[in-house]
């Protein structure tokens, strides 16, 4: 056995740069994911053109792996429309949508779960649609459906190791790049292990707490 | 004054209410009684178009509900309505529950929907559990929320819906207490019910329902002393 640090040391640094565009295309994944995800899991109680579109939307998303969804949009689209966006724009674009389409999922059997009775109660007061889904549906939904909220942020946290696949700079692809000067492997992997596991322990304590904060039982 | 003219309802094949007429006067107070699968509930949910009728007309003074789509949450307004499963939102106190149309439909300041709240939840006689969520309240405590948020709009109609089906003895007592004081306030009261000693109490008229039909509308003393039709004859006999 011949675990030795020191080789990679001066290397650390450069393999925890990796957590900013790790958490860059997270948190811009799990925003405008959770932003869309609520649009679409609403519009999917609705019948029609727009539920079939969010239909097929989710199903898309849902239905192939996101390194195709990174390929396709990063490298097969750009030959059809000859913009080549950067690996950024790709990531934070695809993990955006297909956590969207988790998400949506999620919040259309939140929303399922809510008695239709508060519903009607709410307009025969007088409620706008609107106001009952804000103030109605969305909040019991999503505390109804928090623990599984998280399960995708975590998910989402994790899957963003894959945009290695189109040269992102993330921790894993700077692992690599360690492993592939020093011939180390061992050593760069657990520090990238350890630290996406932080990282969703950090995610968890969070969900744990708001669960908490929204529980009114 | 609401009117229904020639409402018919159906669920996919099966109808519910068949080619029902019947028009509610002001300030009065109404009992609509009859057999489970009378269709009491439906007609009592077309008035506020909870359901739509798949024929027929619903007219609120002069306003014509089923032409005048957009004038629906402004009328709703002033048709409250007690539901029997009390359908309060479980995420907010008993206050918020009140509070809640107060503010967004009236547009009133916290302040302001706060006072109605407390002053209609204390007339209840819930003064003490403004800030109880709806599972820590009894089913008696929670029908007199949902009463006090009804009535909290400053409601024309109140519309209740079996108000009582889903409670024990003891707490009915305690609910049809308090729709006993609306009576003669000023508002229409409409009740579907099945406490028929409570209907003939507080009800000026009667309207007895079968198979989807309004059978008879006939003043209160009158209808359980000399009830015009058959059915209603044999209705009561049974429930006695």
């Amino acid at each position: 056995m011949n675990i030795n640090f020191t080789p990679i040391m001066k290397y650390i640094p450069f393999i925890l740069g990796g957590i900013v565009i790790t958490l860059q295309v997270a948190v811009t994944g799990a925003l405008f994911g959770s932003i869309l995800g609520l649009l679409f899991g609403l519009s999917s109680r609705k019948k029609g053109i727009t539920g079939r579109a969010v239909k097929l939307f989710v199903d898309f998303f849902r239905g192939t792996p996101i390194v195709f969804q990174l390929m396709f949009f990063h490298y097969g689209l750009p030959q059809i429309t000859g913009w080549n966006p950067t690996v950024f724009t790709t990531a934070a674009i695809i993990f955006s949508l297909n956590s969207s389409a988790y998400l949506a999922e999620i919040l259309r059997a939140g929303i399922e779960s809510i008695d239709k009775g508060q519903i009607e109660a709410a307009v025969a007061l007088g409620v706008k649609k609107s106001d009952i889904s804000l103030h109605i549906i969305i909040p019991q939904a999503i505390r109804n459906v928090l623990p599984a909220i998280m399960n995708e942020f975590i998910t989402l946290t994790k899957e963003t190791s894959v945009i290695s696949m189109i040269g992102g700079s993330d921790l894993v692809r700077r692992q690599s790049i360690v492993s592939g000067t020093t011939y180390h492997f061992f050593e760069p992997l657990i520090i990238v292990g350890v630290v996406y596991f932080l990282l969703n322990i950090v995610l968890s304590t969070i969900g744990k707490r708001i669960e908490r904060k929204l529980n009114y039982d | 004054m609401i009117k229904l003219t020639d409402i018919s309802k159906s669920f996919k094949e099966i109808s519910v209410l068949r080619n029902v007429n019947v028009t509610f006067e002001d300030q009065k107070t109404y009992a609509i009684i009859g057999s489970s699968g009378a269709g009491k509930s439906t007609l009592l949910r077309c008035i506020n178009l909870l359901e739509t009728p798949t024929t027929g007309e619903v007219i609120y003074n002069e306003t014509n509900l089923i032409k005048n789509p957009k004038e629906m949450n402004r009328i709703r307004e002033k048709l409250g309505m007690v539901f029997q499963s009390f359908n309060l939102f479980a995420h907010m106190s008993a206050l918020n529950n009140v509070t809640f149309a107060l503010r967004k439909v009236k547009k009133l300041s916290k302040e302001e929907a706060d006072k109605i709240a407390v002053l209609q939840l204390t007339k209840v006689g819930l003064q003490d559990r403004l800030n109880n969520y709806p599972h820590q309240l009894s089913g008696g405590e929670k029908q007199r929320v949902a009463i006090a948020r009804a009535l909290a709009m400053d409601p024309e109609v109140m519309l209740f819906d079996e108000p009582t089906s889903a409670l024990d003895p003891e707490m009915t007592q305690e609910v049809l207490k308090v729709m006993k004081n609306l009576n003669h306030t000023g508002m229409t009261i409409i009740i579907v019910t099945h406490e028929i000693k409570f209907a003939k109490e507080v009800s000026d008229v009667i309207i007895y329902m079968d198979q989807g039909e309004i059978v008879e509308v006939t003043a209160s003393a009158e209808f359980f002393s000399q009830p015009k039709t058959e059915r209603a004859r044999a209705f009561l006999a049974n429930m006695i």
